[in-house]
C-alpha cells in the first residue's frame, strides 16, 4: 500500500509539473498556431532566476518563484513582440526555426551568466509529512497542491473574467476576435506572459527535487509536447489530463519496467498513439 | 460522366452537404450556385477526393470513386482549381506548369539516378504539355514572368492551365472569376467555352450571375448543404425557391 | 558574375576545394574543413526533406548518429572491414528512416516536427542506455579509418580530406539530379501546397516518404564518414545540438538551394573557429542570428544571391522586350512615313 501510494504520489507530482508546462505551451499554441520550441528554455530560466534570487539575495522561496514568474513572463512577451510578431505572416517553418534560435540563445545566456554546473535548489520544505499513516515528502505535496491551485485560478480567470474570455476567443478564431474589437496584440502579450509564468512556477516547484542545470528543460519540454499532441493542441483540459496520464505512466513504468528507460515512456506513447490516430487523441478537427 | 448519389458530409455536428443527388453530363457546362456557406466548395472537395463523404456514392466514368484519395481521382481524370490559387510564386509561370503533367509520368528515383531515357522523354513531354496549355489559355507571352508578378486574372488562367496539364476529362473550377473585373470575366467565360469545345466537361462554382446565366447548360442550386433546384438557366431564373433562398438571406439580414 | 553560373561556376568551386590543402597552413585547418564537408552532406540531406519538401525534421542528427554507430559497432565489435560497414551506414539509416517516415509523414506539419524531435531523442536515449552494444555514455573508441582501396591509402590528413571531398561531390551531384528532375519538382509542389499537389495527382505519402528516406540515407552516410574520420563516438552525436547546428547551416546558406548547405556549413564552421573564445557560448551569437536570418533573410546567402541574379535577369529581359517593341514601333513609323 505504501509503495502504491508513493507511486501515485510520484505520478501526481510529475503530472502536475508536466501539466503546468504543457498548459503554458498549449495556451501559446492557440495564439501562435505553431509549437513554441523555446518554451523549455523559459522553464529553465525560471528555475535559474528563482535559484539565484534565493541564493544571491536571500529571498524567500515563494517570493523567489513569483519573481521568476514575472521575469520569465516578461521574456515571453519580449519573444512575442520581437520575434513572433514580425513572423506572423511567414510560413510556419520560420516560426519554428526562430523559436529554436531563442532556445539556443537563452541556454547560452544562462551558461554565460551562471556557468554550466549542476545546482541544487534549497527548499524550506524538507520535512516529511504524514497523512493517514502514509509518508510523503512535503515538497511533492506542495507541487501537487500548487499546481492544482494555479490551474484552478487560471480556469477561473479564463472563464470568469473578460480578459480571460478574450484569450479563449482569440485562440478559437483570431480574425473573428479582432473583428469584434479584441485587441490581438494585448491578448497575445498576455498569453505569452501567462505561459512563461506557468513554466517558471513549474520549474521553481520542481527544481528542489531535481537539479538545476542548463539543459533541464529538454526532457520536460519534449514530454510537454507529447502531452499537447495527445491532449489536443490548444486544449486546456487536454494539457492537464495529458499531463497526469504521462505522469502516472512514467511513475508506474519507471518502477515496474525499468528506471533506466522510464523517460522513453512518454515518447513511446506518442509513437503508438500517433501511429494509430494521426490527428491526436482529442482533436475533433476537420482535417 | 459524373454521377453523385445521396452525397452527405458531416463534420461533427455540422452537416455541410446533405443528401445531394445530381449527374453531370459529358461535354456540358454545369454550374453550382448558392448563397455563401451553402456547401459548394465542400461539395467539390468531396468529388475531388479531398474529403471522405459520410455517406453516398460518387461514380465517375462508371467507376465508384467514393473512397478514393484526391491524387487517385486526379489520375482518373478529375482536375480542379481552388478559390485561392496557390502558385509557386518564386518560379516562372512556365516552371509552375511543368509539374502539372507529372501524374501521367512514371519516372521514379532510379530513373533520376541513372538519367534514363524514360526520364528524359517524360521531362520533354511535361515541358511540351506546359507550352501547349499555356498557349491554350492565351498566356504564352507570360511564360517567363515570375508567378508572383502576374495579375489576378492571369493567375486564374494559369490555374486553368495547370488543371488542363493533367489531361483531365472533367474540370472543377472553384470561383474561376473571383477577384476579376467584368471585362476579364467575359474573357474567362470564353476560355471555359473553348475548353468544352475541345471535349472537356466543366463544372464550376460561381457567384457572378451574368457569367453563369450566359455560360451554363445546367445549374444546380445548393442552400445549407441541400440541393434546392436544378435546371437550365431560364428555369432557375424563374424558380421561386431559388429566389427565396437568395433573397431570403437578405431579408433575414435586414 | 556570369562566369560563376552553371557548370563553370561548379568547376571553379571544385577546383578551389581540390586546391585547398595546398593553401591550408596546417592539418588542423584540413580537419575543420573536412568536418564541415561531412556536415554539409548531412545538411544537404536535411535540405531535401525540409527545404524542398517542406517538412521540418528535428531528429536529423539522430539518423547521422545511426549511420556513425553502425560503422562504429560493426568495425569495432564485429570487426567488419571499413568499407563494408560504411555501406551499411546509409542502408541502416535509410531503413529506420523508412519506418519512421511511414508513421510520421501522415502527420500534419507541427506534429511531424514534434514527432521527429521525439524520435531523435529516443535514438539518443537508446544509444545512451544500451551500454552493451553502443558503449553508453562512454561511446565507442578506436574506430578504424577508411581502409585502402587498391593502391590508394587514407592515412594522411590530406588523403582523408580528398576522400571527404569525393563523397561531397557525389552527394551534391546526386542531389542536383534529384532536385532538377520531375521528382524534385514533385517535392517542391508538395512544399508549395499539399492540396494543390494532391489535386495534380501527386501521391503525398509516397513522395514524402521517398524524400524522407533519401534524407536519412544522406545523414547516415555522413555519419559513417564522421565515424571513420573522427574515430570515436558519443551519444551526443544524436542530440538536438547537432540538428540545430544543421538548421543554422541551412538557414545561413539558403534553404532549398543546392549550394546552401555547403555554403552554410563552411561559413559557420570557419566563423566558429574565429569565435573560438566564445566556445559553448557561441549560441549567444548564433541564437539571435538564427532569429534575424529567419525574419530578414529567410533565403540565406545563396538564396539571396539567386534572388538578385533572377531580378537582374528579369530586368534585362524586360529591357530587351522593351527595346524590341521600340524597334518595332520605329519600323512601323518608318514604313508609314
Amino acid at each position: 500500500m505504501e509503495l502504491f501510494f508513493q507511486l501515485v504520489l510520484n505520478g501526481l507530482t510529475l503530472g502536475s509539473v508536466y501539466g503546468l508546462v504543457a498548459l503554458g505551451l498549449t495556451l501559446v499554441y492557440g495564439i501562435l498556431h505553431v509549437p513554441n520550441f523555446s518554451h523549455g528554455a523559459l522553464y529553465m530560466v525560471g528555475a535559474y532566476v528563482a535559484f539565484f534570487l534565493m541564493t544571491d539575495y536571500g529571498i524567500n522561496y515563494w517570493v523567489a518563484i513569483l519573481g521568476a514568474a514575472a521575469v520569465v513572463g516578461v521574456l515571453g512577451v519580449l519573444s512575442e513582440r520581437l520575434v513572433f510578431h514580425p513572423l506572423r505572416d511567414a510560413p510556419p517553418i520560420h516560426d519554428k526555426i526562430a523559436a529554436i534560435g531563442i532556445l539556443l540563445f537563452l541556454e547560452a545566456g544562462v551558461m554565460a551568466i551562471w556557468g554550466a554546473d549542476f545546482r541544487r535548489m534549497q527548499t524550506p520544505y524538507n520535512e516529511i509529512v504524514e497523512i493517514f499513516g502514509l509518508t510523503a515528502p512535503a515538497q511533492r505535496l506542495l507541487i501537487i497542491v500548487g499546481a492544482f491551485v494555479l490551474v484552478g485560478a487560471l480556469h477561473l480567470f479564463l472563464k470568469k473574467t473578460i480578459l480571460g474570455s478574450t484569450i479563449i476567443a482569440m485562440a478559437q478564431n483570431r480574425e473573428g476576435a479582432s473583428l469584434v474589437g479584441i485587441n490581438a496584440t494585448q491578448v497575445s502579450m498576455l498569453t505569452f506572459f501567462i505561459s512563461g509564468a506557468l513554466a517558471a512556477v513549474a520549474a521553481g516547484l520542481f527544481a528542489p527535487i531535481n537539479l538545476v542545470f542548463p539543459s533541464m528543460g529538454h526532457l520536460v519540454i519534449m514530454k510537454a509536447f507529447v502531452i499537447i499532441v495527445l491532449g489536443g493542441m490548444g486544449s486546456i483540459p487536454g494539457a492537464i489530463i495529458g499531463g497526469l496520464i504521462i505522469g502516472f505512466a512514467e511513475s508506474f513504468a519507471g518502477f515496474y519496467i525499468s528506471t533506466h528507460y522510464k523517460d522513453l515512456v512518454a515518447f513511446l506513447l506518442l509513437v503508438v498513439i500517433l501511429s494509430v490516430r494521426p490527428e491526436g487523441l482529442f482533436t475533433k478537427g476537420v482535417r | 460522366m459524373l454521377k453523385i448519389e445521396s452525397l452527405t458530409k458531416q463534420f461533427g455536428g455540422l452537416t455541410a452537404v446533405r443528401d445531394v443527388t445530381v449527374s453531370f453530363e459529358k461535354g456540358k457546362i454545369n454550374a453550382i450556385i448558392g448563397p455563401n456557406g451553402a456547401g459548394k466548395t465542400t461539395f467539390f472537395n468531396l468529388i475531388s477526393g479531398m474529403h471522405q463523404p459520410t455517406s453516398g456514392r460518387i461514380v465517375f466514368k462508371g467507376i465508384d470513386v467514393t473512397r478514393m484519395r484526391a491524387d487517385q481521382v486526379a489520375r482518373l481524370g478529375v482536375a480542379r482549381t481552388f478559390q485561392t490559387t496557390h502558385l509557386f510564386d518564386k518560379a516562372t509561370v512556365f516552371d509552375n506548369l511543368i509539374v502539372g503533367h507529372r501524374l501521367r509520368t512514371k519516372s521514379g528515383f532510379w530513373d533520376v539516378m541513372f538519367n534514363t531515357k524514360r526520364l528524359r522523354e517524360e521531362e520533354r513531354a511535361c515541358r511540351k504539355k506546359a507550352e501547349e496549355v499555356l498557349d491554350f489559355v492565351g498566356l504564352s507571352h507570360a511564360a517567363h514572368r515570375l508567378a508572383a508578378d502576374i495579375s489576378q486574372e492571369e493567375r486564374k488562367r494559369v490555374a486553368f492551365a495547370l488543371a488542363l496539364a493533367t489531361d483531365p476529362d472533367i474540370v472543377l473550377l472553384d470561383e474561376p472569376a473571383g477577384g476579376v473585373n467584368p471585362e476579364e470575366t467575359v474573357g474567362l467565360a470564353e476560355l471555359i467555352k473553348k475548353m468544352v469545345n475541345h471535349g472537356l466537361t466543366v463544372c464550376l462554382i460561381e457567384h457572378k450571375m451574368d457569367m453563369i446565366m450566359g455560360l451554363a447548360d445546367k445549374i444546380m442550386v445548393l442552400d445549407h448543404g441541400e440541393k434546392i433546384a436544378e435546371g437550365t438557366p431560364a428555369e432557375i431564373r424563374s424558380n421561386p425557391v431559388v429566389i427565396e433562398a437568395y433573397l431570403g438571406s437578405e431579408h433575414a439580414a435586414a | 558574375m556570369k562566369y560563376l553560373q552553371g557548370k563553370a561556376g561548379w568547376a571553379i568551386l571544385l577546383a578551389l576545394a581540390l586546391l585547398f590543402p595546398l593553401v591550408a597552413g596546417n592539418n588542423y585547418q584540413l580537419y575543420v574543413m573536412s568536418l564541415a564537408f561531412i556536415f554539409a552532406i548531412a545538411t544537404a540531406g536535411m535540405n531535401l526533406i525540409t527545404g524542398y519538401t517542406g517538412q521540418l525534421n528535428l531528429g536529423h542528427a539522430g539518423f547521422m548518429a545511426i549511420g556513425a554507430y553502425t560503422v562504429g559497432i560493426l568495425t569495432v565489435t564485429y570487426e567488419w572491414p571499413f568499407w563494408g560497414a560504411f555501406a551499411m551506414s546509409g542502408v541502416v539509416a535509410g531503413i529506420i528512416g523508412f519506418f519512421v517516415g511511414i508513421v510520421s509523414l501522415r502527420l500534419k506539419e507541427h506534429f511531424f516536427a514534434i514527432f521527429t524531435l521525439c524520435v531523435g531523442f529516443i535514438i539518443y536515449l537508446i544509444i545512451e542506455k544500451w551500454d552493451s552494444v553502443t558503449g553508453g555514455t562512454v561511446g565507442i573508441i578506436g574506430i578504424p579509418g577508411p581502409a585502402p582501396i587498391g593502391p590508394i591509402e587514407f592515412n594522411s590528413a590530406v588523403s582523408q580530406y580528398y576522400l571527404v571531398v569525393f563523397f561531397l561531390v557525389v552527394s551534391l551531384w546526386l542531389m542536383h539530379r534529384i532536385v532538377n528532375s520531375l521528382l524534385g519538382r514533385t517535392f517542391v509542389a508538395i512544399r508549395n501546397s499539399d492540396d494543390l499537389a494532391q489535386a495534380l495527382g501527386i501521391n503525398l505519402m509516397r513522395n514524402k516518404t521517398l524524400s524522407f528516406v533519401l534524407s536519412t540515407i544522406y545523414a547516415g552516410v555522413a555519419g559513417g564518414l564522421y565515424a571513420g574520420y573522427v574515430r570515436f563516438l558519443g551519444p551526443d552525436l544524436a542530440g538536438t545540438h547537432y540538428t540545430f547546428d544543421m538548421i543554422t547551416f541551412l538557414l545561413v546558406g539558403g534553404i532549398g538551394t543546392l549550394l546552401g548547405p555547403v555554403a552554410g556549413s563552411l561559413l559557420v564552421a570557419w566563423v566558429t573557429q574565429y569565435l573560438q573564445f566564445l566556445a559553448d557560448y557561441r549560441m549567444l551569437v548564433f541564437g539571435p542570428l538564427l532569429v534575424l536570418l529567419v525574419i530578414f533573410f529567410p533565403h540565406g546567402i545563396v538564396g539571396f544571391y539567386y534572388k538578385k541574379r533572377m531580378e537582374r535577369e528579369m530586368k534585362k529581359a524586360a529591357a530587351a522586350a522593351q527595346a524590341n517593341r521600340a524597334q518595332a514601333v520605329n519600323k512601323e513609323a518608318g514604313n508609314n512615313a
